[in-house]
């Protein structure tokens, strides 16, 4: 594996037992991530994109294969190794922005701080660069029900960021909000990916979406069936 | 492990600030809570107020002598052949005056409930001088003694309370006799002042008594004391008495309303299992209502375990809460709340129900019981709660 590789999937299977029928979705899926790229994953409805990214992001398991991230292989640990493991390495942008809705936005910033062995002083100063970042030092103290979706959303990466994860996971990230503000966010992740070297792997229906990323890759039937590399 | 520490705080305090979510729920959950410690303690206090109000009545160096095997004054008959023997016995005390012995005649009337209306006995005692002069704490609060050879009488401040009739000045008929009521007396709150009392003559002739009684009460001297007495009584075939010292008495009469605790606690528990309901269906409502922030703070890294603590302790806080609420009602509607009930011989004992601060532990375990049990299972779907939750597309 190069060294160059921050994820890799060798022949993953994943399938559901719904009563008694058996849904397969991917069964034999092979690709790698490299540090330091931005992959826009897209494919119809049903196609398993949000399967996948939860595979990445630790939150669900493939019923065959392997998942190495890093050189740890992801898929045997346990769960609560697999908890420790998302704290350290990954941080998640949901679509529905999922903020506490009684904390305020510094609060809900930080979360994944609470997690770690820093002081309360230095979190505060993480959670104030983090907020610095996406723009909204002076939203600080807003709660989240008075915020524009795009302003919650941008909480929500700061909420990804602050902990410097290696790897930002996006489902979604705006399909909930009108262009202008969802260029805004995009451009946002460029620039993490960009100029703060983080690895971003994003779900999205939207082809205007994707052309922020580096790389995107189309998924249907349970196969990767296009492969773009955007200049 | 800080930071586990720092993730339950945070998760309990986050799900705190989410109850105004759930605000009508959560406040039955503590109205349930609060009625189940209520009556807990409204029990609880009733059989302490009585066993105090016994226990204060005796006094270790008075024995009391009935007739063998009678528990109560009211089934022993003493004849004066009898008391004249136990005048003469080694152990009791005596006095410038002689021995401190006091034959005591035991008789019950009627009297009218203010609460109620309705009829209920009261013990009438007969005691002479020396008897009188042996209830040390006694103490006249109003009017006067009575003049023995008459029918005057004086009332015990419980008596006065609870039944009515019985003021300074007032005549009381009790069958074909018709005494006056000349003073009030006190004896510290115990269970002597749920009596009257009278000159024990006017009693013996009034009841057709003849010479006869139904207790001695003997002052026991510092040597031999009652084993003293209990030996007279061993070595004299006429003697066929119990003697016991008189706080042995009201101990064993006291003991009686501990049923009532009991009977407390089983309603209570029984109430308890219908507000588990209740609270087990607040907790399961409330892990439904949370269940995106919960499998959020999972993916963001946050433990299982921090999720199931932050569940238990909403309950708890609710329950505790509740106890709180239930407590401080049951103290300001019950705490000296003035009663009577059936004592030892059918009559009524005038006792207040007493609050105390091992009652309100008993309280905080029951509220604490039913927030851990209502937490618990809905603490165990909380902390199972799949990740893929949070990225379900619904808002
Ligand atoms: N827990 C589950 N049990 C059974 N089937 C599931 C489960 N989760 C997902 N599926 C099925 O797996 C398939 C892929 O789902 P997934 O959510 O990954 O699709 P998606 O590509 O993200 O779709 P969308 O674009 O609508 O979000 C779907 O057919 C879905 O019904
Ligand atoms: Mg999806």
């Amino acid at each position: 594996m190069s060294e160059d590789v921050l994820f890799q999937l060798n022949g993953v299977g994943k399938s559901f037992v719904k009563g008694k029928e058996k849904i397969s979705i991917f069964d034999d899926l092979n690709m790698s991530i490299e540090r330091g790229d931005f992959v826009a994953i897209m494919g119809p409805s049903g196609s398993g994109k949000t399967t996948l990214l939860n595979m990445l992001g630790g939150v669900d398991q493939p019923t065959s294969g392997e998942i190495w991230f890093d050189g740890t292989r992801i898929d045997s640990l346990s769960e609560s190794a697999l908890t420790r493991w998302r704290a350290q390495n990954i941080g998640f942008i949901f679509q529905f922005y999922n903020l506490m809705p009684m904390l305020n936005a510094q609060r809900n910033v930080e979360l994944p701080l609470l997690l770690t062995k820093l002081s309360k002083a230095q979190r505060r100063k993480n959670v104030e660069t983090a907020l610095a970042l996406v723009g909204l030092s002076d939203r600080a103290k807003h709660m989240s029900s008075e915020m524009s979706g795009g302003q919650q959303q941008r909480v929500a990466i700061a909420r990804a960021i602050v902990s410097d994860p290696k790897l930002i996971l996006c489902d979604e990230p705006t399909g909930d909000l009108d262009r202008a503000t969802a260029d805004e966010i995009l451009e946002m992740l460029q620039l993490l990916n960009r100029d703060h070297g983080k690895t971003i792997v994003m779900v999205t229906h939207d082809p205007a979406a994707a052309k922020y990323a580096k790389l995107t890759l189309h998924l249907d039937k349970g196969k990767f069936v296009q492969r773009e590399i955007v200049a | 492990m800080g930071s586990l520490i720092a993730q339950i705080i945070s998760v309990t305090l986050m799900n705190l600030g989410s109850l105004r979510r759930r605000l009508w729920m959560s406040l039955a959950m503590v109205l349930a809570s609060a009625v189940v410690v209520a009556i807990l303690l409204a029990f609880l206090a009733m059989a302490k107020g009585f066993e105090e109000t016994m226990r204060g009545a005796g006094s270790s160096q008075i024995a009391i002598l009935m007739r063998e095997g009678s528990s109560t004054e009211l089934n022993s008959v003493i004849l004066q052949d009898q008391v004249n023997l136990i005048t003469e016995s080694a152990g009791v005390a005596r006095d410038a005056n002689g021995p401190l012995v006091s034959p005591e005649l035991y008789v019950i009337v009627d009297g009218i409930k203010r609460s109620s209306g309705t009829e209920a006995n009261i013990p009438l005692r007969g005691l002479n001088e020396t008897g009188m002069a042996m209830r040390t704490n006694m103490r006249l609060t109003e009017g006067r003694m009575f003049v023995p050879g008459t029918n005057e009488m004086i009332v015990g401040e419980g008596v006065l309370r609870e039944f009515s009739g019985f003021d300074i000045g007032s005549e009381v008929r009790f069958g074909k006799n018709l005494w006056k009521v000349v003073g009030v007396f006190s004896t510290g709150g115990n269970i002597f002042e749920s009596e009257l009392w009278a000159d024990i003559k006017t009693i013996q002739s009034h009841y057709n008594r003849g010479s006869s009684y139904q207790s001695i009460r003997l002052q026991l001297d510092n040597d031999g004391g009652l084993a003293s007495v209990k030996q007279t009584i061993a070595r004299e075939p006429r003697l066929n008495l119990d003697a016991q010292t008189e706080r042995e008495y009201f101990a064993s009469q006291g003991k009686q309303l501990q049923y009532i605790a009991t009977f407390g606690w089983v309603i209570s528990a029984v109430m308890a299992l219908g507000a588990l309901a209740g609270a087990l269906n607040t907790m399961y409502t409330s892990v439904a209502d949370r269940a995106k922030e919960i499998a959020t703070l999972r993916a963001l890294g946050f433990s299982n375990f921090s999720a199931f603590c932050g569940t238990i302790a909403e309950a708890m806080v609710l329950a505790v809460a509740g106890g709180l609420l239930g407590s401080l009602a049951a103290y300001l509607f019950f705490d000296g709340l003035n009663t009577s009930t059936l004592g030892g011989s059918f009559t009524q004992v005038v006792f207040s129900f007493e609050m105390s601060p091992d009652l309100f532990l008993q309280g905080a375990i029951l509220a604490l019981v039913i927030g851990f049990v209502s937490g618990f299972f809905p603490a165990w779907r909380a902390a199972r709660m799949p990740v893929i939750v949070a990225f379900r597309h619904a808002a």
